[in-house]
């Protein structure tokens, strides 16, 4: 390598390329397995039995989509691998307004979810309830605020009182948190007229034999997060764009490099080919030569990259306020995480796409006669 | 063809497209090269020396007739072929030395071998060798940039000699060169053209190559005007300009 300051500003771009790539791809990859990881520490656990007549996508289901929690996993209940949630619709009014939202009721000692439940065992007058912070502001409630909440019950029967919000908990997992009030099991059981019933219930770890029972059908992770997936895949193909972008930067440095050092270096190429270099010979020269500035780029890229990605790895990168507020699931800090896989496949995807792009202005060298390339004269 | 002959050209033509019609560099040219032979094309611009060397450096083949460079006719080499005969076989002397300036001077020197797939004990003697022969054994280690012209000169020749080829073509090897480097870089040829049986043919309208040559082929219009061979007497001059008189000679 000349090592001119061509090369040097070529070979650190194409550094950069790979240092933003790799931490492009963390970034997303750590954001991905962050929503993955919340969904399954907020909302899912290890999987969830659905009474059969549930869908959560069609609230009018919810009349009927309920039932006695099963004998056969009430042991499983009792020793704290399960958990039964019971979910209703109803009517609030904040403020004077109304709202239709979802009553969740959970066990307040519950240890399989991270929803902070705690707070719901109190003995108060009013119906204790803890809420999310986006249904927080979407109310404008706070902890120790009051408001009305109207229901009907099994038999058809309206009811209502008042709610008191005791606690307000903060989650990446909106799903559990838009439009939704976690009230103590046994109160919404008995405001609902559905002694020991359910809608759903949660297992605490991943499930491999699910328990068969009647009116119950076991939801594993792979259908519980199908959705998060498809979200993911979709997501990848945004962040592919970016990729590809910046491969392309890479590219573009790499070729304008090779095509001005070969009409730069005809006279070398000419001396090449008197000294007794086949055109085969010099366009392989040519060509490891592009290739060499993809190695050394890997090289330097190691250098201020692997410090650069750790740090980010540990300090995270601070997701603006109300990014979250957009539907996607967001920490306030992304953690990047770089797989191995991530980091040999960036580094060969790069490296040979170098080596194709410092192959193809090499061709013209196959058409160089090199009587006028010892003359400089050729281009 | 007569087999003490290295070189054999017969009824050869060479023709470039230009506009719509052809300019013909090189007419009827019928030319033998023995074995050791210290010959000159000697001519103005434009004669077609250059065009005439560069065909039996196998680098530009002929538009008809017929080149025989060691057996092998330039016509009907493949570029593989091609390259193989004049890495084996030509050495190159260039009017620019185009050294190769990211390497060292030995590198410059090895690399000829390095194609030659030589051992690197077999590079290193032979490099160091031919750096002798041009008493450039202090500066292995300088870059071209950093050598006078008289001394890229001396590497560019070390370099078509450390293989020790049957035929070293020197393209006006002396044009970039002040008088005293010329006689000094000639001097050194000649030795080895004299020690090693090297056949040297110089394309060149230098004055201070003729007085050296011992063949004087004159071109014009790309047709062989003269072939002569010369007597001692007609190459030396009487003052040298530095050239010492027989200084040098073998």
């Amino acid at each position: 390598m000349g090592a001119g300051l061509r090369t040097w500003l070529n070979v650190l771009v194409l550094s950069f390329s790979f240092v933003i790539i790799i931490w492009h791809r963390g970034i997303l990859d750590g954001w991905n397995h962050q929503a993955e990881v919340d969904t399954i520490n907020w909302e899912i656990g290890g999987g969830i039995y659905w009474h059969e007549k549930y869908d959560p996508y069609d609230p009018f289901t919810l009349t009927d989509s309920h039932g006695p929690v099963p004998y056969q996993l009430k042991k499983e209940i009792n020793a704290g691998n399960l958990e039964p949630i019971l979910i209703s619709q109803a009517t609030i009014y904040p403020d004077g307004h109304m709202q239709t939202v979802l009553l969740k009721g959970i066990d307040p000692e519950q240890m399989i979810l991270a929803l902070p439940t705690a707070p719901l065992d109190t003995m108060i007058n009013e119906i204790p309830a803890v809420i999310g912070t986006r249904m927080a502001k979407s109310i404008k409630l706070k902890t120790g605020d009051y408001m009305t909440v109207r229901w009907r019950d099994v038999n058809g029967v309206f009811d209502a009182a008042d709610i008191r919000i005791v606690g307000v908990f903060k989650t990446n997992v909106p799903s559990v948190d838009n439009g939704q009030i976690w009230l103590p099991l046994d109160r919404l059981q008995k405001m609902m007229q559905m002694p020991d019933e359910a809608t759903i219930i949660v297992a605490a770890k991943e499930v491999s034999e699910p328990i068969l029972t009647s009116s119950w059908e076991f939801k594993d992770h792979d259908f519980l997060l199908s959705d998060l997936t498809e979200m993911i895949r979709s997501k990848s193909i945004g962040g592919s764009i970016m990729y590809i972008i910046l491969l392309l930067l890479a590219m573009l440095a790499i070729f304008d490099t090779q095509v001005l050092s070969i009409f730069r270096r005809q006279r070398e190429i000419g001396t090449h080919m008197a000294l007794g270099m086949t055109r085969g010979q010099v366009i392989r020269l040519f060509t490891v030569e592009g290739a060499m500035h993809g190695i050394l780029a890997a090289l330097i890229a190691a250098i201020y990259g692997i410090p650069f990605l750790y740090w980010q790895s540990v300090a995270g990168l601070s997701m603006p306020a109300g990014t979250d507020d957009m539907g996607m699931a967001v920490a306030e800090k992304i953690l990047p995480v770089y797989s191995v896989g991530l980091v040999i496949s960036t580094t060969l995807i790069v490296l040979i796409v170098v080596t194709i792009v410092s192959f193809l202005p090499t061709r013209r060298i196959a058409k160089m006669n090199p009587t006028e390339a010892i003359k400089g004269k050729v281009i | 063809m007569d087999n003490s002959n290295i070189i054999q050209i017969e009824n050869m033509w060479k023709q470039f497209p230009m506009g719509g019609g052809k300019f013909t560099a090189l007419e009827n040219i019928n030319l033998t090269f023995g074995k050791g032979e210290f010959a000159g094309l000697v001519g103005p611009s434009g004669s077609g020396k250059t065009t005439l060397l560069n065909i039996i450096g196998s680098l530009d083949v002929p538009t008809k007739g017929s080149t025989i460079i060691l057996d092998k006719s330039i016509s009907d080499l493949t570029h593989k072929e091609a390259a193989q005969l004049r890495n084996h076989h030509l050495g190159f002397i260039f009017q620019t030395y185009n050294l190769l300036p990211v390497y060292t001077v030995f590198e410059n020197v090895e690399y000829p071998l390095l194609l030659l797939d030589y051992t690197s004990d077999e590079r290193h003697k032979a490099v160091l060798d031919a750096l002798e022969w041009v008493g450039l054994s202090d500066k292995e280690k300088s870059r071209p940039a950093q050598l006078s012209g008289g001394e890229s000169q001396r590497v560019a020749i070390a370099r078509a000699m450390v293989k020790r080829p049957e035929i070293v073509l020197a393209d006006e090897p002396t044009a970039n060169l002040d008088a005293e480097n010329s006689h000094h870089i000639l001097q050194m040829m000649e030795k080895l053209n004299k020690e090693l049986e090297t056949t040297f043919i110089f394309a060149t309208h230098d004055e201070k190559v003729i007085k050296y040559i011992r063949r004087k082929i004159s071109l014009l219009d790309g047709k062989i005007e003269k072939d002569e061979h010369l007597e001692m007497g007609d190459r030396r001059p009487e003052t040298g300009d530095g050239r010492p008189e027989t200084g040098g000679r073998a």
